[in-house]
């Protein structure tokens, strides 16, 4: 890794200047909370949050990425692009072995893209840019795109990319293959035990590529369903690492007081988690710009993001988080001005119709989040009912466009052509889905600029592109922008080097080492 | 005994399906979709995806054909297969099983035990300090939520006091075999067993009292003081006896119960029962898996009512199996 990402990696993580002269230690044993329990740990076929925090320990992806979103090698030692930005050549570590002692091959990497386009949604997606992906030897693969593809390197991490074993799974049934249940990667550690409903436990690969990593001998993942009970978890010295989002954000003062506790908000930038408000273009005073306006003037976001979210995360500006690519702040901006909200609602001719506001039912903090955005629309003179619902239920809701106003945060994995553009564009209106373009915004130009943004090259003209169409948004606020977040990791300061990527926790434990 | 038995199955089979019926379709009246759960949780939710999910649940097919296709696994004993956890429902339920047993049957010995003994005591010493000093401690136990209980127990016994861990079945990574293994998880299970054992023992003291109150002033206990008897003979032997059948039905009918706040226990402390696994399973809309635990607590029930009715027996011999 370069010095400066290093050093950069470790100021952001709040880390001391003597961290940088200790020489890490083996061995050691870390207890870590996950949350809630994962389905399976196929990474390739299951592909929420929790699987790639267990998952992403056992499997690789070619690369990873530094918190400034820049490619690192994993399976892939090196790679090259071609001039016309058509071709991408990946030349492959060797001497990696799958945990059962096979050697890992380019051959896995082919059948690996096979497998994820029939079972991956979002690597689908991404792969469809590719013509042809070719093996001329053992340690390269040849991908050749149809059309440049502005953000192709960005999508070989292990959540988005994960590489499987061929010779355990061609020719079998992958929903029922075995090794589902007893993954094989090339990851630092091997799957050990998996008693349902208490614990997932890992050890070493003790032949792994990377020479003297891991450092750590066993991670056990505590699986504990109740926030309250995961922070008296942590409290009672019974586990040593609380990833985001794992209790509530209202104990996270409380716990980082604690004795020998670190807190980090590092580790997002690959993921960078936007929360927005989901606002119904299609009906009632929503359809109205100038009200949609309103909403973002009447809502008080340092507020939430003070007092909701403990001083984590960052008032967002527009579409893009500022830690993805082509990010500008140049932009129409929005400060807390409940006048100004009064105003333009006066402007728009609302009459305090009734909206209604979905909160998101992932616990206590969106819960209360969702409390202060009423009170400050009620401020401004909307009238407002809350719906609960479960995440289930609320998920159709927002589907089916049956509602006015729904919280919910998305990913956006780096580049505006992955995690941004899908929230937008018309092409992506299609009822009973969630995470598209639910509020039915449609503005061809946006269309254009998106479309055109994701297959331009050189990367300034992408920069102009998509610029250009944060700002076109950002004057007609589809949604409404709150929060580019940050989930605070909570470990014993004991564990070190935990993070060390911009995919954070979710890029496996194989820099950690433990500070006896 | 034996055709009554045979009767109650029968007609127990009955009741079974007719729940499993009746659960299919209010699991489906909530909103919310599985397929739509999964892609959601997989950060992306495209038509393809959406269609492939619900395909290979079996969910694009007509209801009364999922319906017949689920009854019919049923009745040939298969619960059929769990959406997210991509695994038989029957194996889930089955690895999770044990610890509920043993957390109910922990929770409904201590209530039983407890509940008897204070109401007896209560029931003898009636209007005295002890009396009333028992109802209070009661109706404490009865009137706090189970949650509250447990996190206050947590915040007592785990943080404060450091003498009983606060969360899981054993010691995560301890490998204990044997004797040290049954302490170890003995240990774990004090706090989820009574927590859920004093909510009911609250019932069970003021039930025995009451009806131990009752008898007491019948005839017969008359009698029994004119026989001579000690008095510790006619409280056991007459009047406790007499007095447990309305306990009886009562813990029958709370078997079903248990379950329910078992639910809540295994949440809070991380309990790896099959009340957690409904709770995952409902928010997560995994219809086969909830469907499932839904058969088996029914089964449960059904089992524990029918023990119920066998107990009526052996409490009052008086008592006759119609068949």
């Amino acid at each position: 890794m370069p010095k400066r990402v290093l050093l950069g990696l470790l100021l952001a993580c709040g880390l001391a200047a003597p961290a940088l002269a200790q020489e890490p230690k083996t061995g050691g044993v870390v207890n870590a909370v996950i949350q809630p329990e994962p389905p399976g740990l196929m990474l390739a076929q299951v592909q929420n949050g929790p699987t790639q925090m267990v998952s992403g320990n056992i499997f690789e992806g070619l690369l990873r990425y530094s918190p400034k979103l820049e490619p690192l090698p994993e399976l892939a030692e090196s790679w090259s692009v071609s001039e016309d930005a058509k071709t991408y050549t990946f030349k492959l570590k060797k001497g990696v072995t799958w945990h059962d002692g096979k050697p890992f091959t380019a051959a896995d990497v082919l059948f690996s893209m096979e497998m994820l386009k029939q079972t991956h949604a979002r690597a689908r997606t991404n792969l469809a840019q590719v013509d042809k992906i070719e093996t001329p030897d053992d340690y390269t693969v040849v991908f050749t795109l149809k059309q440049p593809f502005g953000p192709f390197l960005g999508i070989f991490e292990v959540g988005s990319m994960p590489i499987v074993p061929k010779h355990l799974y061609e020719g079998t049934d992958w929903k029922t293959n075995p090794y589902n249940n007893a993954p094989v990667g090339t990851g630092p550690f091997m799957f050990k035990e998996w008693q349902k409903g208490s614990f997932i436990r890992l050890v070493k690969n003790p032949n792994y590529h990377e020479k003297g990593k891991p450092y750590l001998d066993e991670i056990y993942w505590q699986i504990i369903p109740d926030a309250a009970a995961r922070s008296v978890a942590y409290e009672t010295g019974k586990v040593d690492v609380l990833p985001g989002g794992s209790v509530e954000n209202f104990d996270v003062p409380r716990l980082s007081k604690l004795k020998d506790t670190c807190v980090t908000g590092a580790g997002w930038e690959f993921f960078s988690p936007l929360a927005w408000l989901w606002l119904n273009n299609r009906q009632g005073p929503l359809a109205d710009k100038r009200v949609r306006q309103a909403i973002m003037y009447a809502v008080d976001r340092d507020f939430a993001k003070d007092v909701i979210w403990n001083g984590l995360g960052k008032v967002a500006t527009g579409p893009s988080a500022s830690t993805i690519k082509y990010y500008t702040d140049d932009v129409k901006k929005y400060p807390y001005d409940p006048a100004k909200a009064k105003a333009l609602l006066k402007e728009a001719g609302y009459k305090g119709e009734k909206i209604r506001l979905l909160p998101l039912a992932y616990g206590e903090t969106w819960q209360r989040w969702g409390e202060a955005v009423k009170q400050n629309l009620m401020d401004v003179g909307m009238n407002i009912e809350t719906i609960a619902t479960d995440v289930a239920g609320g998920n159709q809701k927002i589907g089916d466009w049956d509602y006015d106003i729904a919280f919910t945060y998305l990913y956006q994995y780096g580049d505006p052509a992955l995690g941004v553009g899908r929230n937008y564009i018309s092409s992506n209106i299609a009822k009973g889905q969630v995470f598209n373009n639910v509020e039915g915004y449609s503005n061809p130009e946006i269309d254009k600029l998106f479309a055109d943004g994701a297959v331009a090259t050189p990367d300034s003209k992408r920069k102009e592109l998509y610029e250009k169409a944060q700002k076109i948004l950002v004057e007609d606020v589809p949604v409404a922008w709150m929060l580019e977040l940050q989930f605070p990791t909570i470990t014993r300061c004991k564990v070190k080097n935990l993070i060390t990527t911009g995919i954070g926790v979710n890029d496996g434990f194989k820099d950690a080492w433990l500070d006896k | 005994m034996l055709s009554f038995v045979a009767q109650r199955v029968l007609k127990g089979v009955i009741v079974l399906l007719a729940i499993v019926v009746l659960n299919f379709f209010l699991i489906r009246l909530a909103p919310g979709d599985p397929a739509v759960v999964m892609a959601g949780e997989a950060g992306a939710s495209d038509q393809v995806f959406v269609k492939q999910l619900r395909e290979k649940f079996g969910l694009d097919k007509p209801l009364p054909e999922q319906l017949f296709i689920y009854v019919k696994g049923v009745v040939s004993l298969d619960l059929g297969f769990s959406f997210r956890q991509q695994a038989p429902v029957a194996k889930l339920i089955g690895e999770r099983l044990p610890a509920t047993l043993l957390l109910t049957l922990t929770a409904f010995a201590i209530s039983l035990m407890l509940g008897i003994l204070f109401g007896t005591f209560a029931a003898r010493f009636a209007g005295t300090f002890l009396d009333t000093a028992i109802t209070v401690f009661a109706l404490i136990f009865y009137a706090m939520p189970i949650f509250w209980v447990a996190l206050m127990g947590i915040l007592l016994f785990s943080v404060t006091m450091d003498w009983l861990p606060s969360f899981g079945y054993e010691t995560v990574g301890a490998n204990l075999t044997g004797l040290s293994h049954a302490v170890d998880v003995a240990k774990h299970l004090i706090m989820p067993a009574m927590t859920l054992g004093l909510f009911f023992m609250a019932t069970y003291t003021r039930m025995t009292r009451a009806s131990m109150l009752e008898v007491k002033r019948l005839d017969f206990v008359k009698t029994a003081r004119a026989k001579g008897l000690s008095d510790a003979v006619i409280q056991r032997r007459h009047v406790l006896r007499n007095a447990l059948l309305p306990v009886v039905t009562l813990a029958g009918v709370h078997s079903g119960t248990l379950i329910g706040g078992a639910v809540i226990t295994e949440t809070v402390f991380a309990w790896p029962g099959i009340g957690r696994l409904m709770y995952d399973a409902l928010l997560q809309r995994d219809y086969n898996l909830l469907l499932g635990v839904f058969v088996i607590c029914s089964a449960m029930v059904l089992i524990f009512n029918l023990i119920t009715d066998l107990v009526y027996r052996l409490v009052d011999p008086r008592i006759e199996f119609a068949s």
